[in-house]
């Protein structure tokens, strides 16, 4: 099955039986993110495992989540539910007195049909912490989808345009004092409506994009995840918003039908390309003239040049597993490489639509073919293509890396690219570290002769 | 429900996939949804496996949830089939399909009239057991499978080999130590004149299988897993089994005798006579080979004399290294445990008179206030304990799992057999020596007292960071921390910057690219 989006990009569908990461892992960067949370996993001992597993050594640094095993009673509906969850919200606050706890529903909430949606407000004003529930289930979702579902119930706790009207009558007032012409110069913004950035990143990489912004002239007015719960953004009719991530597109859509919000619909500010195209968007969306974007894209590609030396003409396999995957080609085609497949568990076509179309575009600069985009894919019949086609790179998951290395395909580890600090152009340099590191490796080991280490 | 942030043991489905995997050639499909097949990349990180986890997941996503799976498991178990050829497919459940309650069994029916594979439905219930259980429970499933097929085949070969021969069972992936551990013991049997005749399931191939009853008796190093098959060969198949794990000199020779023992009577039965002596052996193995022995004798050992250590890990590791520490090195254990529960009666009686208290237990809090209260010298654990010591700053030996990478040891580190007892007294020496130097160290206040007045190598003559910028700088990840700062303040410097802001920080950082 595939669907055509223009006369140029098709999207194929394989069978979805494909290895990533359960969606629940995204409590692992998103409670370090927002300062004064808890994350409660409700689900069995198969979700602990995993994030035990996955997390590493971070579980033993006290973390702020922890999972509500279901037990036998539970799934029998034996015990009842509303209790139980109440019992270890109670220990919760007290031993830590989060601002806010969220709920990850799991496969299990979700086939046993627990309430977690009808529980959640009972229980907020009984105990008096917000309550947020978030259904990142392997089910539904993959991976990084996770994060999706936390900022879309986020979403909606965010102030009432109230407040936020208020505030804004009370700063007229305030400017009123003084010409109010003078006080935006002196800010150095140009005056445009309130513009909210949505997606999880590391608190430099937001003021880093905070400042390309400010280049502009434009203000950034928040960020939904903000750094704690408590300074949640405020949000709705009038306030624009635009995405960093690709995976976002519940949360999108949540603000666009939810919170009446304005999407600026841009690629992502992956690579310097992205950067500059993102960027740009907004710019245009708020009629600001931008300057001297293309200088500095120019002196970006000019930094990395050591780098792009080594990947140009190198072909890369996307074997999917965290929706970067469309953003990622289409800086690694734009660096000069050459990609085979765009593997991804997940398109949503409008969402993404502008950074197809920097793809498109990218690919027609550069003079490739626009590379196959293949939806749930299927790793078996992926490795058979990867067999035939040996490229020089398949960026995977774990599960593949050390067959796949062992067979004399380098591979670079597709997590690291969520974890490693990847957006605006300050970091093109850090994710072409990431690119050319097994690249570099091969080339040092070169002369050891042992590329297949299989009987 | 219970508030949980770490377990000992995973769930069931993972012992089910672990011996799955283990056996050459067989494929476990999990009925599973998305991010279940966890299991794989546990394999090729932790034991670096090369070859691709003969484990793939029939996805359970929303179709499945309204309408079943339908025909999509058998449709999976006959691609596998197809695609791989193996001998066994192995349908396992996990947590979710045990709630769906769809018949996997009548699936596994259907497939296997179809495929050219054999294929059975593991028959572990997620709410019942774990992980260590299930892995006993689908090993001695697979035994019985392939040996009642044998039999309703009528193509067993009940002869015992004409030489003393056995079988280890219980040596599979993901185990701690289990493959040096292999090793070891196949040395050792080499050592006794006693031929192995099967190792399963690491390695082994199930076609085999029906030459299991050749052995002359089981040998069960590891008490968690193999038991079950080793109990059901001896009610089926009249086969002794031998379940002192050879660990620590006292029971190696134990395990030794027993396994003579058992020889010994059997090759009086037959016309075969081979009685020998394991004494001579076992005596100069404990006082040369071994320098295990000698070790507790030397100054060194004396000096361990009295010292308070926690044990705690698997029942198997956890006993035997309370044993080894109590009756061998003389040194104090104040409380050995295990997370095994269900074996907890075994593990009780096997420490008995060997330390002070008893704790069993899965809560990994319940063992750190245990530890805490204690504060022994050194602790012997899991990978949790490790960690619990290094917060109360006890230092701590790993000897059981739940392991991680930095425990599948390139190098030869066997537990078993007399090697085994040389490493156990490296790692149990080299915790306290390690515990001791940190203690003088505190009494004399450090190494090096003389205070460093300048670390930094950069001149920040001039240059002033303002505090948006300091604020920025603290916000970067202390191990690249000190780079950036001074790459920003050379870039200031090169530029003819005297005030650093954010936005020279990020200048420099595109520059410099930290």
């Amino acid at each position: 099955m595939s669907v055509k989006i223009d006369e140029t990009l098709t999207v194929e569908c394989e069978t979805g039986n494909y290895h990533t990461f359960c969606p629940i892992s995204c409590v692992s960067w998103l409670y370090q993110k927002i300062e004064d949370s808890f994350f409660l996993v409700v689900g069995t001992k198969t979700c602990g495992y995993f994030l035990q597993n996955a997390l590493g050594v971070m579980i033993f640094a006290e973390p702020r989540y922890a999972m509500a095993e279901l037990e036998e009673g539970d799934i029998s509906a034996q015990l009842n539910d509303y209790e139980g969850l109440k019992r270890l919200c109670i220990r919760i606050r007290r031993d830590r007195d989060p601002s806010v706890i969220i709920w990850i529903g799991t496969c299990t909430t979700e086939i046993i049909k627990m309430d977690l949606e009808g529980m959640a407000p009972k229980l907020e004003w009984e105990i008096g912490i917000p309550i947020l529930v978030a259904r990142a289930n392997g089910l539904d979702y993959a991976f990084t989808q996770g994060e999706d579902t936390v900022l879309a119930a986020m979403a909606h706790r965010c102030p009432e345009p109230e407040i936020c009207l208020r505030e804004r009558e009370e700063m007229i007032q305030k400017v009123l004092a003084f010409p109010s012409r003078e006080k935006d110069e002196s800010h150095g913004y140009a005056n445009h409506p309130s513009l909210v950035l949505f997606g999880s990143l590391p608190s430099n990489v937001v003021s880093q994009l905070n400042l390309e912004l400010r280049r502009q002239s434009i203000k950034v007015s928040g960020w939904l995840p903000a750094q704690r719960y408590t300074d949640l953004p405020s949000l709705g009719d009038g306030v624009y918003v635009c995405g960093v991530n690709p995976f976002l597109s519940r949360t999108a859509t949540t603000l666009i039908r939810r919170e009446k919000c304005e999407l600026i619909g841009a690629p992502f500010p992956i690579g310097p390309d992205g950067t500059r195209a993102w960027i740009e968007k907004i710019c245009s969306v708020f009629g600001v003239e931008a300057r001297g974007l293309e200088e500095r894209e120019e002196r970006i590609w000019e930094s990395l040049k050591d780098y792009l030396d080594l990947v140009r003409g190198k072909s890369v396999f996307f074997m999917g597993d965290n929706l970067l995957e469309v953003s990622l080609a289409r800086f690694l085609i734009r660096c000069g490489m050459i990609v085979h497949e765009i593997g991804i568990p997940y398109m949503d076509k409008r969402y993404q639509a502008a950074e197809l179309a920097l793809l498109r575009d990218t690919c027609t600069r550069m003079c490739v073919p626009i590379p196959r985009i293949v939806e749930k894919p299927d790793n078996s019949n992926q490795i058979r293509r990867l067999r035939e086609l040996r490229p020089d790179l398949a960026i995977t998951g774990m599960a593949h890396a050390n067959p796949l290395e062992a067979r004399g395909i380098s591979t670079k580890w597709s997590v690291e690219f969520t974890f490693a600090q990847i957006h605006g152009s300050a970091n093109a340099r850090d994710l072409l570290e990431l690119v050319t590191r097994p690249l570099r490796r091969q080339r040092n080991l070169e002369h050891f002769g042992q590329n297949t280490l299989v009987k | 429900m219970k508030l949980a942030y770490w377990m000992y043991a995973g769930p069931a489905h993972i012992g089910t996939l672990r011996v799955a995997s283990s056996f050459k050639n067989v494929h476990a499909i999990m009925h599973a949804p998305l991010g279940d097949d966890y299991m794989n990349v546990m394999r090729s990180m932790l034991e670096r496996e090369r070859d691709f986890t003969a484990a793939t997941a029939s996805i359970v996503d929303r179709h499945v949830l309204a309408r079943g799976s339908q025909k999509r498991v058998v449709d999976n178990i006959l691609r596998k089939d197809q695609e791989e050829r193996p001998d066994l497919i192995i349908l396992t459940p996990t947590c979710t399909s045990s709630i769906l309650q769809e018949d996997l069994q009548n699936f596994v029916e259907r497939a296997s009239i179809i495929s050219n594979s054999s294929v059975i439905f593991a028959d572990v219930d997620h709410y019942q057991v774990n992980e260590i259980q299930a892995a006993d429970r689908t090993l001695e499933q697979v035994v019985r499978y392939y040996l009642d097929r044998s039999h309703t085949q009528e193509a067993l070969d009940q002869f015992v080999t004409d030489v003393p021969s056995v079988n280890i069972i219980g040596i599979f992936t993901l185990g701690f130590h289990n493959q040096h551990d292999c090793r070891e013991l196949r040395r050792l049997l080499r050592d006794l004149d006693i031929e192995i005749n099967q190792i399963i399931p690491e390695g082994g191939a199930v076609e085999d299988l029906k030459e299991l009853p050749k052995a002359w008796l089981n040998l069960i190093p590891y008490r968690e897993v193999g038991l079950m098959t080793a109990m059901y060969l001896n009610k089926e198949y009249a086969m002794p089994y031998i379940s002192t794990t050879p660990m620590g000199a006292v029971d190696i020779a134990e395990c030794i005798r027993q396994i003579h023992k058992k020889i010994n009577t059997l090759a009086s039965g037959s016309s075969n006579k081979r009685r020998v002596d394991c004494e001579p052996f076992i005596d100069a193995q404990t006082r040369f080979v071994s320098q295990a022995a000698w070790f507790s004798r030397s100054i060194d050992c004396q000096n361990l004399t009295g010292k308070k250590t926690v044990v705690f890990g698997d029942a198997t590791h956890a006993a035997s290294i309370t044993k080894i520490l109590a009756r061998e090195m003389g040194i104090h254990v104040s409380c050995a445990g295990t997370f095994c529960k269900h074996d907890a009666e075994w593990f009780k009686e096997q420490i008995q008179g060997f330390c002070d208290e008893i704790l069993i237990t899965d809560d990994h809090a319940e063992v750190g206030d245990m530890i805490a209260r204690v504060e022994p010298s050194a602790i012997f654990g899991t990978q949790m304990e490790r960690h619990i010591g290094k917060r109360l700053d006890i230092p701590c030996g790993v000897i059981s799992a739940p392991v991680h990478i930095q425990n599948f040891t390139l190098g030869y580190r066997p537990f078993l057999g007399y090697e085994g007892t040389n490493q156990i007294a490296d790692l149990v020496y080299n915790s306290f020596a390690l515990g001791m130097e940190e203690h003088l160290l505190d009494i004399f206040g450090g190494h090096d007292t003389k205070e460093i007045i300048e670390k930094s190598l950069s001149t920040n003559k001039g240059l002033i960071w303002n505090p948006e910028s300091r604020l920025e700088l603290s916000k970067i990840p202390r191990f690249v921390r000190e780079k950036v700062e001074k790459n920003t303040e050379k870039f200031a410097r090169q530029k003819g910057i005297r005030t650093i802001t954010v936005e020279v920080m990020y200048a420099a950082k595109e520059t410099f690219g930290t």
